[in-house]
């Protein structure tokens, strides 16, 4: 088990050393970009002022030699200051990442959690009419545009009948706020966006609870725990549930991307103040350095989350352990 | 075949035909503005009313289902070419070239990939080619997962290694022996490739970095709409009823594709 996760972790190094070449010849070497819209398409710029403006942004060396600066800031954990607002980029992506944090992750949970119970109850049920509405629900959220449906929650829950907060993360006077109101006035602002997330979500992982439902109860050692006499709800949660997780736990490893870069299309409906804001406010701004940060930040964390995902399947399921 | 697959094709092929024979379907153009006009509900004279600029909603949404469908069309065109291309070479010929391949892929997957459209569309400039190309640029690497697999459990049959006896070129064996046999589950993704793609593509333009106006998508007739939200009903409802269908009908089609490829279930 050692050596798999030593192994993983080198395999790390060069996954990560790739993306942030790609995104850094992404960034540098298209048509467009900071210098040309700040300063070549600036017809009042001289050309010496511009030559020492480039240089105050440390982009009139080649390429590859500002890709090694950044690489050896990078590997300090320095990812330099915001071209807009000169502040630390790490300060910048950390202050944003508790907004995309708190939203994906009670997002997943919900999807988690109602998933796993349509799947379980629909297993149960196959192929009755409840089985069926519940397929057409979620194959329903799954192909609905989430942010056309935002725009229509928040035209009848927030303009309408004004029940819920339009957008944004806190209301005005949240500053003062009591405690408790602070944590009520969060928890009604995540209602709209995480119902519309976890609508969205929730036909992956019903599926996979109801076809590892459906396959393991068929399985013999079902049988045999009916024959033994085992009360139904033993069988049902004990035995064929926790088989049937499993595949629920490869499908966690693989929405993280998601949970920690965000959707910048749907923060910026909502106004979340996350990460996907945060990149989006960042390209559209030509900001260089918090570009780089957010995307190697989320590609990190991904790959972590990844490794994590697969060391948890090898810890509950012992043939991939002693392989 | 099933009936998910017959109802999915039979809504999405009418919205193909709908974006072929736009110009027909509609006398107004699409461009046309008469401000005289503007914001008008539903009628007679516009099926679907105007818009904030007095353009006829209904001509908006036709044209826009073109934008739409080519842009789904053409991605995923994209997306399979690189990765059938990729994962039948990593699968069929394994070893280092393998591992550089996927090595590759695995780069491309951890980056998320909204964060990755984003950066491309904002450097390179938004437009319908560039959103068309860019979605295909990001979206291949499942598919050359699946293929890479595929082609390397067909590989070891029999008759694969009755061509090469026979003494074909590997370039043939992959190209006329190996990939006819491994089309189901591309059909299966390009299915599911194209509503994504559509789905991506509205976001984009609804954002304003997908398709400019004046030429019109579904996404950009919504952005329009969303200003007069309270008073103009018809311009956030039938382009979202609009992106919902399409993409509705391409993920039904997929799932009955599923199905039919599956033979676990089709014996059932």
């Amino acid at each position: 088990m050692r050596r798999y996760i030593i192994r993983r972790l080198l395999l790390m190094i060069p996954v990560l050393l790739g993306i942030t070449v790609i995104t850094f010849c992404i960034v540098h070497l298209t048509p467009g970009g900071f210098v040309r819209v700040n300063m070549e398409m600036n017809t009042k710029i001289s050309p010496d002022s511009m030559q020492k403006l480039k240089a105050l942004y440390g982009l009139d060396k080649p390429v590859h030699l500002q890709y090694l600066d950044w690489l050896s800031r990078f590997v300090r954990f320095d990812f330099g200051h915001s071209f807009t607002d000169n502040r630390p980029v790490l300060e910048k992506v950390l202050e944003r990442l508790p907004a995309t944090l708190l939203l994906n992750i009670t997002s997943l949970v919900m999807i988690f959690f109602f998933g796993t119970i349509i799947g379980v109850t629909s297993a149960l049920k196959r192929n009755s009419p409840y089985d069926r509405i519940m397929t057409a629900v979620t194959f329903v959220g799954y192909s609905m545009p989430a942010f056309w449906l935002a725009l229509v929650m928040m035209m009848a829950f927030a303009v309408k009948w004004p029940v819920l907060p339009v957008s944004g993360m806190t209301s005005m006077n949240f500053d003062m706020m009591s405690a408790t109101e602070k944590v009520w006035d969060i928890a009604r602002h995540l209602v709209m966006p995480v119902f519309i997330t976890a609508f969205g979500g929730l036909a992956y992982v019903s599926r996979y609870v109801k076809s590892g439902m459906v396959e393991a109860l068929t399985q013999q050692y079902t049988t045999a725990a009916y024959a033994k006499g085992l009360p139904e709800r033993d069988i049902i949660f004990r035995n064929a549930l926790k088989n049937s997780l499993l595949p629920v736990i490869t499908l966690l490893g693989l929405s993280l991307p998601g949970l920690i870069g965000g959707s910048f299309i749907f923060e910026t409906i909502f106004a979340w103040p996350g990460m996907g804001r945060l990149a989006y406010d960042a390209a559209m701004t030509f900001d260089y350095p918090v570009i780089m940060g957010t995307v190697t930040m989320a590609a990190l964390l991904t790959l972590t989350g990844n490794l994590l995902a697969d060391i948890s399947y090898a810890l509950v399921d012992p043939r991939i352990r002693y392989k | 075949m099933n009936k998910m697959a017959i109802t999915g094709s039979i809504i999405a092929g009418l919205l193909v035909l709908t974006a072929i024979c736009a110009p027909q379907l509609t006398s107004y153009d699409y461009k046309a503005q008469e401000i005289s006009q503007r914001l008008q509900p539903p009628s007679g004279s516009h099926l679907f009313g105007t818009d904030e600029l007095g353009r006829d909603v209904f001509s908006r949404m036709i044209y826009g289902a073109r934008t739409s469908i080519s842009v789904g069309l053409i991605a995923v065109f994209l997306a399979v070419l690189i990765g059938v291309g990729l994962g039948a070479i990593a699968g069929f010929f394994g070893g280092w070239i393998d591992n550089v391949i996927m090595r590759f892929v695995d780069i491309v997957l951890t980056i998320p990939t909204l964060f990755l459209i984003l950066m491309l569309i904002v450097f390179l400039g938004p437009s319908i080619t560039n959103v068309m190309i860019i979605i295909g640029l990001t979206s291949w690497t499942d598919i050359a997962r699946i293929i890479r697999a595929e082609v390397m459990s067909v590989k070891k049959l029999a008759y694969v290694d009755a061509a090469r006896l026979i003494g074909l070129r590997r370039r043939d064996i992959i190209r006329r022996h190996i990939l006819p046999n491994i089309m189901g589950p591309v059909f299966v993704y390009m299915t599911f490739g194209i509503s994504g793609a559509i789905l991506m593509e509205s976001g984009l333009s609804f954002l304003g970095l997908g398709v400019q106006p004046p030429h019109p998508s579904w996404g950009n007739i919504l952005t329009g709409g969303k200003d007069y939200i309270e008073s103009a009903w018809w311009l956030v409802l039938y382009p979202g009823a609009a992106i919902f269908t399409a993409v509705f009908s391409f993920n039904l089609l997929g799932e009955g594709l599923r199905d039919y490829f599956n033979p676990k279930l089709r014996k059932e």
